[in-house]
């Protein structure tokens, strides 16, 4: 069902690039905030780029500027072989946006939505019934063309609103935390229209808080306080943290344990998780015995403590504590 | 820029779908003009007629009987009550009972005879001011009326065969010659209802898709502003249009009031009157982020001012005089004068094209303010 994708990409874009999207040092300010400051990064055609960080860190921002919805302070962007900031209409034409709001009409139905959205993207004739029938198994919602979207629940609202996005088969996507509110199951099926999306050579710019789904990405932007602060894939990522180790420690005063090692120069990061806790290490060959010794001098039983591989989010967690003390020039 | 054809049909379709399901809307657009056109017609009357009236004759002769008569022969009043003294009169204004005392004094006779000046008391309830008045009127040429009937006889009398007044009084009023207060508020009613169906339905159907977040999705969609603009306007302004025919169709039926000038150029005016409307509830939707906020906004800028300031029940010339300076800016202020000059004078441009300038003024503005306003949101 998924044809004509490729059609478009070649009425659409220059095709001298193998990036779908281009940032090169975009920055937005509001008056003096600066709420993107100086970002870069590429998205290859057909990857999914997940775009991480805090609320407020920015990520809505720079989804918007690369949609033409306003343009950089600074910097540069091209979506699709466009400028963001000279050739929005070309843009806009060209993607498929969808937040986390689902922009759906819910005093109309299922069909009506579509119509509509069919209607101002120029869908007319066999290709909207086409598309249509296409959208409404997709979001298995066949047999309930008239239902109100009001009447709809989460899972389904979400994948009808993803349907109506898509309705006029952009090459690119943009999903802002598209999956906000909405039960594992629906998540899941999400993420599998998703992939399936990008296999067929859509790409996917998404923005997330929940890790597993940074996990299911080719390439992850950190963003936090309007700056980069880690972009490759999630491999890439868990090794960049190669220089630390990071172990889990399970004894009998957690609390007094965390404290007493905190002290310790080597120590960079401590955080509860369950029962244990995690201690990351910087330059510390030998961890487990040296932490074991030093718990045991404060009379401090351990029951466990091995080393693993740290998880996409102890690596988002240093990287926001190193920023953060980048400002506040404290060193760990 | 080339030319694109506009996609406006889309957005046309959409909100008339809306529209038609939201029955609230769908009632206010549709019965409230019909509903406002009864209840302004028949409960909204200015005309005083049959007011109850007590009569206090202390004088009881032929001639105070004569001149008491006057006024019920007439249809303003009717007789209530007859007063055998005057304690009577004590409290009888406090009830609904009667609005008007007449006190004939026992000189009454006496004094006319004598060819002086007899006098006579009215009291009157004041607490309706405007009827008061109109009262006040009627009795004073009721009483003028009889003066010289009086005077006329006792010149015969005396001798002369006739006898002529300086100036003979011969009122008569046009267009409206019953003075109906029907008439007079059917075109009124026009511009009230599409000030409000206007700017208020308007207002609140821009706002709702910023409320509801659907806005962003049409903003990255390739719908220009000018076609979002021209897709939610037009079917308010077909609705108002059909109310503004509603209205007239029902005036005619109603209350005789019919269209003696052109239609074009009522169709004309109320078009460019309709653009201001649009133009300013589209303004107010820029300006606010809640539905709540904007139909406040919206009923306090277009209905409160409409229905109290522009003329349309309140006669402008009875107001303070910083009241008529704020009339100025009020656009109905304009548009009532051209509606009833076409609809009950039968008048043409030249007899009121100043109005309608400003009204083509207040338009452009309007619509100059809100498409830049929309343009900095949108864009």
């Amino acid at each position: 069902m998924w044809l004509g994708h490729k059609r478009q990409i070649a009425a659409g874009a220059p095709i001298d690039s193998d990036y779908a999207v281009v940032a090169e040092g975009l920055t937005k300010k509001f008056g003096k905030f600066v709420a993107v400051d100086h970002i870069s990064f590429k998205v290859k055609r057909g990857d999914i780029f997940g775009f991480l960080g805090p609320n407020g860190a920015g990520k809505s921002t720079t989804i918007r500027m690369l949609c033409g919805l306003f343009s950089p302070t600074e910097g540069s962007a091209r979506v699709g072989g466009f400028d963001i900031a000279t050739q929005p209409d070309e843009i806009k034409s060209r993607i498929g946006y969808m937040s986390q709001r689902f922009s759906l009409y819910e005093d109309l139905t299922v069909e009506q939505n579509i119509n509509f959205y069919g209607g101002i993207y120029g869908l007319e004739g066999s290709r909207l019934e086409e598309r249509k029938r296409w959208a409404i198994g997709m979001a298995g919602l066949t047999g309930k063309e008239s239902m109100l979207a009001h009447a709809l629940s989460g899972g389904w609202r979400q994948r009808l609103a993803l349907g109506c996005a898509i309705l006029h088969e952009p090459p690119i996507l943009f999903l802002d935390e598209p999956t906000g509110g909405v039960d594992p199951v629906s998540r899941r099926k999400f993420w599998d229209l998703i992939y399936d999306l990008s296999h067929r050579g859509v790409t996917v710019f998404v923005t997330t808080h929940y890790m597993d789904e940074a996990e299911h990405c080719n390439t992850i932007g950190l963003i936090y306080n309007g700056r980069l602060i880690a972009l490759g894939s999630p491999t890439e990522l868990k090794h960049s943290l190669d220089r630390y180790s990071v172990f889990e420690v399970q004894c009998t005063h957690p609390i007094d344990a965390m404290e007493m090692l905190q002290t310790q120069e080597w120590t960079t990061e401590t955080s509860i998780f369950g029962s244990a806790f995690h201690i990351s290490t910087l330059n510390l060959p030998d961890g487990e015995k040296i932490i074991q010794k030093l718990l045991k001098k404060e009379k401090i039983a351990v029951s466990r403590i091995e080393k693993i591989i740290p998880s996409l989010e102890d690596v988002f967690i240093h990287r926001i504590a190193e920023e953060d003390s980048r400002h506040t020039g404290v060193l760990h | 820029m080339t030319m694109i054809p506009l996609n406006i049909l889309p957005i046309v379709r959409k909100e008339f779908r809306q529209i038609k399901r939201d029955k609230r809307i769908l009632s206010v657009l549709l019965f409230v003009p019909a509903l406002m056109l009864l209840m302004f017609g028949y409960a909204l009357n200015f005309d005083v007629k049959h007011t109850s009236m007590a009569v206090y004759d202390e004088d009881r002769t032929s001639v105070s009987r004569k001149f008491i008569e006057q006024f019920f022969i007439s249809e303003y009043f009717n007789k209530v009550q007859t007063l055998n003294s005057k304690a009577e009169i004590n409290g009888l204004l406090d009830g609904e009972h009667a609005r008007v005392v007449l006190v004939v004094p026992s000189t009454f006779t006496k004094d006319i005879q004598r060819g002086g000046a007899a006098s006579i008391q009215v009291i009157v309830d004041g607490a309706n001011s405007n009827a008061a008045a109109t009262v006040l009127g009627y009795i004073n040429a009721i009483v003028q009326q009889y003066s010289v009937k009086v005077m006329t006889e006792s010149f015969i009398r005396m001798g002369r065969q006739t006898m002529t007044m300086p100036i003979d009084f011969q009122p008569r009023v046009w267009y409206n010659p019953e003075l109906e207060s029907a008439k007079f508020l059917v075109p009124g009613l026009i511009a009230f209802i599409l000030m409000v169906t206007a700017v208020i339905s308007t207002a609140l159907a821009i706002v709702r898709e910023r409320e509801l977040g659907t806005m962003e999705q049409l903003m990255v969609s390739p719908i220009r502003p000018l076609e979002l603009i021209l897709g939610k306007t037009i079917p308010y302004t077909i609705i108002s249009l059909f109310a503004t025919v509603a209205i007239l169709f029902l005036g005619y039926l109603l209350f005789d009031v019919s269209i003696k000038g052109s239609i074009l150029l009522l169709s004309l005016v109320t078009f460019v009157f309709l653009v201001g409307s649009l133009g300013m509830g589209l303004l107010i939707s820029t300006l606010v982020e809640t539905q709540q906020l904007a139909f406040m906004i919206a009923v306090f800028v277009s209905m409160l001012p409409t229905f109290i300031l522009s003329g349309f029940v309140f006669p402008i010339r009875n107001m303070p005089y910083i009241i008529q300076v704020i009339t100025y800016v009020l656009p109905a202020r304009y548009f009532l004068v051209v509606l009833r000059a076409i609809i009950l004078k039968g008048a043409g441009l030249s007899a009121f094209w100043d109005q309608a300038l400003i009204l083509v003024i207040y338009a452009v503005i309007m619509i100059g303010i809100s498409s830049l306003r929309m343009r900095k949101i949108l864009a």
